[in-house]
């Protein structure tokens, strides 16, 4: 393995470079990826196997990403126990929950490259639930037709990542953990940009550090953390959206934020805490105060055909799903979360504004002890719920952001020479609402896909590499301090204003949206950014969370302020969007995508439209 | 509605060079944990006051510390154990490195996971797949419950009282790692003798504080440190292994492994 030649820090133990020029490090990769959840550890593995020299930096330890959080599985047409599944229905399950805005040919390639990609886990020590031949068991999930998630308990993300990791580690992958990358760095010499590598710091000591590359592939996630309510950690700032847009990129189908329909609700602490839509995949059920199973209420016309219409047909098609339809509890995640909306808003919620999520009266306590044991845990342990006596309480949190960085759909390359994105940070493939299980598989195949290119891109570059523009190090730098220096007399606290943003973001574009409401968080918005001109930190820049959250939060301005000023745009209500004032999808709006990208004062953000691509008829065919 | 209390609280603060605990008191309310009070306190008293989390669900082990001298996931720690009016006592894990205040040093742990040889399987079936039972996966699937939060490396007595031990003892978040290899029902290495002398599991005495502080409850010492001691044993005192080695033919339950040896 490529041994650093350096030395490690007196202090920390983190190995370094020899050279520090100006109290600067400097490395030089062919690949950098930038995140170490399952697409980054993706990406670098496919990049490495390719013959590049990679490198990953992550903003926390490795294997701690969000993709631990992933419970459920990983959609994927192995037909194991549905032999009548296949990519083909797949994909069609796919586009129809986006709400056919997803980019045809990223649905197509994932449902078509996802069954591999999970072998591919087990051919490096991944330990899937078995069906009873000892091939990978499949479960359940919303929106999709048949049982179809490869699984491991209700800890699947747990298993991908230690498996990513577990093989990254095997071939020797450099890995930088908590660093953050602050700006990406590009050689505008010849004709068009071209990425040259990126600026970032060290956490623990605040030491920065120049990453030169041919080819970078972000794989930062989302941004949920700009939601008071949410499942996501303190990572999710939409880094990888802002550094793109900063670089040039443009981002697609930013109004569309996933809202989950099922996150806790009581005690307060634990409030938006994610539980598995499995819970639902395997026998749960929705209930009002009344006690109603109140789903059944909620089935549009989109969905009617392919939705059970009682009880009694819902409870047959666990067992038999050739001949009855699915439960409307596991219509897709947009769907669900505006039903759980609207019943709390016409009172019929839970004690603490959520609604119920029943298990305990469905099923055996050892059949949910076996498929849930997480959850169990979980609910026991934070909220002295027995899930397998009692109901839990439950709430729709933010969860995902179907929107992200705009990329070819075969390389994954943005539209700045060398910048690819993978995972949630990128856009397109899951359209206007993401179903349940699309999202690891999204990880494996565009990882996939994004680190081959980026390995094959640098190669193309071997003989003439980008270079770094010392200007644009130099001005990295000043930003990244400005943190530590007061701007007059007026100073804000970062925590503040994430708090303020939080509870902007939640209120005023949150789950259900009106054009004033939008216009309100806008104002809001800007005032923001106005304050985080004055931000001032404490203490110095060794392992200083108040000063990493300082750079963070721009980040997390800009990216707020592109999913208001879509949702503000697109008048119409489809997926994750959901305009009380526009409250149906419209065909017009059906045909167009919505681009953002940076304005000209490099501050701003601005809208452009642009007509879907076209499915090809072979492809048209599928979804009808 | 909701209840909420002063809570005094005594956080360790400093780094590498010394520190000290600090007092402070916070506004928590009820349903609260340990890391609510924390991330109370960075937003707003001590805005630098460095500490690790990710999930806030007890799923990714970043938040491991000790409270009131017990190492615990600072997330899953409710508040209502310790009554409000005691004071807690957050101090980071002893047996790291401190970087500051809560954060430690963890690289030990990363550096030893790379001295365990992948996974090593056969080709898979003539359709593509592979095939194993439940059964047979499920001894595997409780060690890959481990989210590496490092407690038990933490409480491990040769590691924790020892700092020279460290270059020959993985701990028993590693014992879990070979075990669960050598359990593969499909893997073709022979890790026996790696866990012997480069993880050093013969200086685990069984004293079971790993699988008592572990916040996934996984057995780590009947289910794999005794289990995974036998197989050693067996390796090296069976006259057949014995044998087997001089003469090289297999041995029978280790029948189609190819033996690791340690690589300088
Ligand atoms: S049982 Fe062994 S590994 Fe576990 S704490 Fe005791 S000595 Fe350490
Ligand atoms: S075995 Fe348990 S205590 Fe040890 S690192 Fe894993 S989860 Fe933590
Ligand atoms: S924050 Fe993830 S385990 Fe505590």
């Amino acid at each position: 393995m490529p041994e650093l030649p350096g030395t490690r820090h007196p202090m920390t133990g983190n190995e370094m470079s020899p050279d520090a020029v100006g109290g600067m490090e400097h490395h030089d990769f062919d690949v950098l990826v930038i995140g170490a959840g399952g697409s980054g550890l993706r990406a670098a593995i496919a990049a490495q196997e390719a013959g590049a020299r990679v490198a990953v930096v992550c903003k926390s330890l490795l294997g701690k990403a969000h993709t631990v959080m992933a419970e459920g599985g990983i959609a994927a047409s192995l037909g194991n126990l549905w032999p009548e599944d296949n990519w083909q229905v797949h994909f069609r399950d796919t586009m129809r929950g986006g709400k056919m805005l997803n980019h045809w040919r990223m649905a197509q390639l994932h449902a078509q490259e996802v069954p591999e990609r999970v072998l591919e886990l087990e051919d490096w020590g991944a330990l899937f639930d078995r069906t009873s031949e000892g091939l990978i068991s499949q479960r359940d999930f919303g929106g999709h037709r048949y049982a179809r998630l490869a699984h491991v308990g209700d800890r699947t993300g747990l298993e991908m990542i230690r498996t990513l990791q577990q093989r990254a580690v095997a071939l020797g992958i450099e890995v930088f953990m908590e660093c953050t990358v602050t700006e990406l760095l590009l050689d505008r010499t010849g004709e068009t940009p071209r990425i040259s590598g990126a600026f970032g710091y060290w956490r623990e000591t605040g030491r920065f550090m120049q990453l030169e590359a041919p080819s970078v592939i972000l794989a930062t996630g989302g941004i949920g953390r700009a939601f008071k309510v949410t499942t996501n950690s303190w990572e999710y700032t939409g880094d990888g959206h802002a550094l793109a847009l900063r670089a040039g990129a443009s981002l697609v189908n930013m109004e569309f934020v996933q809202f989950h329909p099922t996150g806790m609700v009581w005690p307060p602490s634990v409030k938006g805490l994610l539980v598995t839509e499995s819970v639902r995949g395997d026998g749960g059920v929705l209930r009002n105060s009344e006690g109603k199973r109140f789903m059944f209420d909620y089935i549009t016309d989109y969905f009617k055909d392919e939705t059970a219409d009682s009880e009694d047909e819902a409870d047959r098609w666990y067992d038999d799903k050739i001949n009855n339809r699915r439960p409307p509890e596991l219509l897709p995640r947009d769907e669900v979360a505006r039903a759980i909306n609207s019943e709390v808003k016409a009172g019929r919620g839970s004690e603490h504004g959520g609604v119920f999520l029943d298990i305990a009266t469905r099923r055996t306590p050892e059949f949910i002890m076996r498929r849930l044991p997480s959850m169990y845990h979980q609910f026991k342990e934070l909220a002295d719920v027995d899930i397998t006596k009692q109901s839990m309480e439950i709430g729709p949190t933010c969860h995902y952001v179907m929107g992200g960085i705009e990329v070819d759909p075969d390389t994954e390359m943005s539209k700045v020479a060398g910048l690819y994105s993978v995972g949630e940070c990128s856009g397109g493939m899951h359209g206007s609402n993401r179903l349940g299980g699309n999202s690891l598989g999204d990880l494996l195949v565009f990882g996939k896909r994004a680190g081959d290119a980026a390995a094959a891109h640098a190669d193309a570059m071997a003989t003439d590499r980008p270079k770094v523009d010392p200007a644009d190090v130099s001005s990295a730098k000043q930003v990244a301090l400005a943190p530590f220096e007061p701007t007059g007399e007026h100073t804000e606290n970062p925590y503040t204003i994430q708090a303020d943003l939080q509870q902007v973001m939640n209120d005023l574009v949150g789950i259900i949206r009106t054009a004033d409401e939008l216009e309100r968080s806008l104002v809001e918005i800007e005032k923001l950014k106005q304050r985080a001109q004055h931000l001032l930190v404490t203490g110095n820049r060794q392992y200083n969370p108040g000063w990493h959250l300082a750079l963070d939060l721009r980040n997390m301005l800009l990216v707020s302020e592109s999913v208001a000023k879509a949702a503000l745009t697109r008048q119409e209500s489809r997926g994750g969007h959901t305009r009380d004032d526009f409250p149906l999808p419209d065909d017009v709006w059906a045909q167009k995508n919505l681009i953002v990208g940076l304005d000209a004062t490099g501050n701003g953000i601005e809208l452009t439209e642009k007509p879907l691509p076209e499915m090809p008829d072979e492809l048209k065919k599928l979804v009808e | 509605m909701t209840v909420t209390y002063d809570l005094k609280m005594r956080v360790w603060r400093g780094d590498q060079s010394g520190g000290e605990l600090g007092d402070y008191t916070v506004e928590v309310s009820e349903g609260e944990v340990v890391l609510d009070a924390i991330h109370r306190l960075q937003a707003t008293q001590v805005g630098d006051l460095a500490v690790r989390w990710n999930c806030k669900a007890g799923k990714c082990g970043s938040c491991s510390a000790e409270v009131n001298g017990r190492p615990r996931l600072m997330c899953m720690t409710r508040l209502s154990d310790f009554g409000s009016d005691a004071t807690i006592t957050v101090t980071p894990m002893r047996t790291f490195p401190v970087i500051r205040d809560l954060v430690t040093d963890v690289s030990f742990n990363y550096e030893k996971a790379k001295e365990v040889p992948a996974f090593a399987p056969p080709p898979r079936d003539p359709d593509g797949k592979r095939r194993m039972m439940q059964t047979d996966v499920e001894r595997g699937q409780e060690f890959r419950k481990c989210i590496e939060c490092f407690l038990c490396q933490d409480v491990c007595h040769v590691l924790r009282d020892h700092e020279d031990n460290k270059t020959n003892y993985a701990g028993p978040r590693f014992f879990l790692r070979y075990a669960e290899l050598d359990m593969h029902p499909l893997d073709t290495h022979d890790r026996r003798e790696l866990a012997q002398e480069m993880a050093g599991i013969g200086m685990c005495n069984i004293t079971k504080c790993c699988t008592e502080v572990c916040p996934e409850g996984i057995h780590i010492t009947d289910n794999a440190i005794i289990p995974m001691k036998e197989r050693v044993a067996d390796r090296k005192y069976d006259p057949l292994v014995w044998l087997g080695n001089k003469i090289g033919i297999r041995n029978r339950d280790y029948d189609g492994r190819t033996e690791s040896h340690r690589v300088e």
